[in-house]
């Protein structure tokens, strides 16, 4: 290996290449295949359609390196889009300015933010099971926004808010800006920041961290807390992209992000992963499913596809540690 | 009986040797254990005791050119079945028996395995059981879930189940690592009654007492070779441990008087219903105090006090003269007090976690940069500092803190608790699960830490450490302090008789 991607290799770790092929491997069977695969109107509805699942993910990706999960992001995020949605309609529905849309904003990131808050807090002195805990909230947010919305749907939202969830700048569509910037700071938070670390030691033996002195409690607060924020700014986007709420928007995205971060090489265990190799697989899923609807299959089949995609990276995986099991024991 | 006279080893092996990736984990070792013999392979860590063993349960294949003859019979090749049918059984120290089920089912299990037609009886499995058991002269309750047995009498059970496969050379890998001084007594005495109905016995051991007390004869082991075979007659527990690491280990009582020195620590009346009562210390700069006592004396919970993870029912902790109020451990480490556990593997390191991160783990923020951001630069000097400081050897900082042996690990744990500057160090049995010839070099850290003014309470099960290594000996019963010694005036018999007592 050559110094430079040496570097790279270990700054990027060791799913990113793997990934990447599998990225290139797709590409080139899609594009000698699937006619229209390879022009920019196919490339710029996969980057229309990335950053709701990727924002959730991202969601989804922090309690899980805890050693946690969230089941309640797809409710927290609905449930964040209709509190921006109240106070639209408030203000005077397809009239509203744009000093409704920031304080709807602010209020829909609050509520994001009480829901992962009373989780983690839950899970930190309750010592409560995150998947119980965040099953719970889920189920509730999902009542409450039931009733709240008599089951329906809310929409006439203002037309300028279709930049959000439908324009561009430079070419390059607002949803993916607002993901990349997202996965970025995702990035420097879990990687480069004390909270982050404390998350990996936490996935690893949480015991084991408070005796060296981390303050678990507050971590994994922060863990869900934020988690809720993440859930917040993916509700406003889907409200601005569908220009309508209603509580089981996007239901089916639940276990696709699980899938994504596994995809991604993050530990089912807790204490490992990455964000970088999540975003990539993300991007794989995406044009796998698009490939798919090009060649004319069925949207139930992508899915289908996407559970065989799991099962195939697990093996190689498998394969790759057997292999260097048996390099390191030369025999 | 004449019949003895000619009865073949239970066990001749030559000129056996493994290689590892060009490594040699076992060289050219000879190994031969008698019908009937107590024998005990003794080794650190890595010395290739495993290895062998390996080798004659048949796991793995030795080099072209050894000989192998179990009771008599010559073997071009062992496989696990063969090594079974020949009568060697092993018990690991993790023992592999199933927690939810019952001794009976644990001791007789493998008599219905090919069972035809597939049907338990329950009324064999009772009987046969019963049979091994009356055999090592132990009474167990048979219906008992083994789950809800201490760990001694699981030994036995494992015990009775190579009795029930007709084992006749048994091996034990650590057997007494986790019994009290009791349990190991009557363990003991197990082996002794296995050993006059002719089954032979191999302890694979690093715990050296029990070893000189019971085996006729020692095999000595070394980085993968034969240092050589020892009647355990006239060996002495320095020159065994002498001939396991190949140096010369001190043996001398380092107490020096510590008396003008000023305090540190002090704890006055120190309560905690259930756990400790009264208790009453001070550690002074740069001394060391041992404290003694059998497991359950309250030591380990009394550090959990001042260490500020529990609370304290009672009594004053005052820290160079003020009052310490310790709400989590976290305002104890502020307070600059360390605490290094005694359960490394659950509690001291986050294991799958790498090095590096192990130990800057309780100074994230000393390793802070420009906006509260972690700074590499910082963290890699930290961890070479460290490292280099504590002479941990290491691949890199990188590789999981689990890939490193139990010395190693233990010096990582002092590093991640060094690096905070503690004003006092609390090491709750610092040597356990590490070598011998590694735990004299924790001692001299240690040591080297009193120097430098560190107030140290040194915890730990073994009277022979306390007492070489303290200043003063502190003997803890019952949830109280029961003696304070100094090394220099009691000798180690009396401590141990009043401990074990």
């Amino acid at each position: 290996m050559t110094g430079l991607y040496r570097r790279l290799f270990v700054a990027s770790g060791p799913e990113v290449p793997g990934l990447l092929g599998f990225l290139v491997l797709v590409l080139v069977v899609f594009g000698v295949f699937a006619p229209n695969f390879l022009t920019g109107a196919n490339f710029g509805s996969i980057a229309f359609q990335l950053p709701e699942l990727g924002l959730l993910t991202l969601a989804m990706l922090m309690p899980i390196i805890s050693g946690g999960f969230n089941l309640a992001i797809i409710y927290t995020a609905n449930m964040a889009g209709l509190t921006l949605a109240f106070v639209l309609k408030q203000y005077g529905g397809i009239d509203a300015g744009y000093g409704p849309f920031i304080l709807g904003t602010v209020l829909a990131i609050g509520v994001g933010a009480l829901s992962g808050a009373v989780m983690g807090a839950v899970i930190a002195y309750v010592g409560a099971h995150p998947i119980l805990v965040s099953l719970a909230m889920m189920i509730f947010l999902r009542g409450l926004g039931e009733f709240l919305t008599k089951g329906g749907d809310i929409s006439g939202f203002p037309a300028w808010m279709a930049t959000l969830g439908h324009g561009t700048v430079l070419g390059i569509p607002v949803p993916l800006i607002l993901f990349l910037i997202c996965a970025v700071l995702w990035h420097i938070l879990l990687t480069h920041t004390r909270h982050g670390f404390s998350v990996r030691m936490i996935g690893s033996n949480i015991r084991a961290a408070a005796y060296s002195g981390l303050n678990t409690r507050r971590t994994l607060i922060l863990i869900y807390t934020l988690s809720g924020v993440m859930c917040a700014i993916a509700g406003i986007l889907m409200l601005s992209r569908f220009n309508s709420v209603r509580v089981g928007h996007g239901e089916a995205l639940l276990l696709v992000t699980v899938l994504a971060c596994f995809l991604g090489g993050v530990d089912p265990f807790g204490g490992f992963g990455r964000v970088l190799p999540v975003v990539i697989a993300l991007i794989v899923l995406q044009v796998l499913s698009s490939g798919l609807n090009l060649l004319g299959a069925n949207q139930h089949l992508s899915t289908a596809v996407w559970g065989l995609f799991l099962v195939g990276v697990m093996i190689l995986r498998w394969g790759a540690g057997w292999i260097s099991e048996r390099r390191r024991r030369g025999s | 009986m004449p019949a003895d006279a000619v009865a073949p080893d239970a066990l001749r092996f030559s000129a056996i040797s493994k290689i590892f990736g060009g490594v040699k984990a076992v060289d050219d070792v000879s190994f031969t254990v008698g019908t009937g013999e107590v024998h005990c392979l003794a080794g650190e860590n890595g010395c290739g005791k495993s290895t062998l063993i390996k080798i004659i349960t048949g796991v793995y294949q030795p080099e072209p050119g050894a000989a192998m003859e179990i009771f008599g019979q010559a073997y071009a090749q062992i496989s696990p079945t063969q090594a079974r049918k020949a009568g060697i059984a092993v018990i690991w120290q993790d023992l592999a028996l199933f927690a939810e089920m019952t001794v009976a089912e644990n001791i007789a299990f493998e008599t219905i395995l090919g069972n035809r037609p597939r049907a338990v009886s329950y009324a064999r499995l009772r009987r046969v059981a019963a049979a091994a058991l009356a055999r090592l002269d132990v009474d167990l309750d048979l219906d008992a879930r083994l789950g809800t047995l201490p760990i001694a009498q699981r030994q036995i059970v494992a015990i009775a189940r190579a009795l029930v496969s007709d084992a006749r050379l048994i091996f034990m890998d650590e057997p007494t690592a986790s019994l009290t001084e009791s349990e190991t007594d009557a363990l003991l005495s197990v082996v002794r009654n296995l050993s006059a109905r002719g089954v032979a016995v191999v302890f694979v051991s690093h715990r050296l007492a029990e070893v000189l007390e019971i085996s006729s004869r020692v095999t000595v082991l070394r980085d993968g070779k034969l240092v050589g075979v020892f009647p355990t007659e006239g060996l002495t527990h320095s020159r065994l441990t002498e001939l396991m690491t190949g140096t010369v280990i001190s043996h001398d009582v380092m107490a020096r008087d510590t008396g003008g020195r000023p305090e540190v620590l002090r704890i006055e009346g120190l309560t905690r219903a259930g756990e400790f009562e009264d208790i009453s210390l001070t550690l002074r700069a740069g001394e060391v105090v041992g404290l003694t006592g059998l497991i359950g004396a309250g030591r380990t919970e009394l550090c959990h006090s001042l260490f500020g993870m529990t609370r304290a029912d009672r009594g004053r902790i005052t820290l160079n003269g003020q009052d310490l109020q310790l709400r989590s451990n976290r305002d104890a480490v502020a307070a600059g007090i360390a605490y290094v556990s005694e359960d490394r593997l659950a509690l001291g390191l986050i294991q799958p976690q790498s090095i590096a991160d192990n130990t800057v783990l309780s100074v994230l923020r000393q390793i802070s940069g420009a906006g509260g951001l972690l700074s590499s630069r910082k963290k890699d000097a930290t961890v070479s500092h460290w490292i280099k400081k504590l002479a941990v050897k290491i691949g890199t900082p990188a590789d999981a803190v689990s890939t490193l042996s139990g010395g190693n690990q233990q010096r990582i744990v002092l590093a991640k608790w060094l690096a905070t500057r503690p004003k006092v160090l609390l090491l709750d049995c610092p040597t356990v699960g590490v070598d011998v010839g590694a735990r004299a070099g924790i001692f001299r850290i240690v040591r080297q830490l009193a120097e430098q003014g560190l107030a140290i309470l040194l915890v730990s099960d073994e009277v022979p450490e306390v007492f070489l290594n303290a200043d003063r000996v502190l003997h803890m019963a019952g949830g109280r302090i029961a003696h304070e010694w100094d090394p220099r005036r009691t000798g180690l018999p009396e401590m141990e008789a009043a401990v074990y007592a």
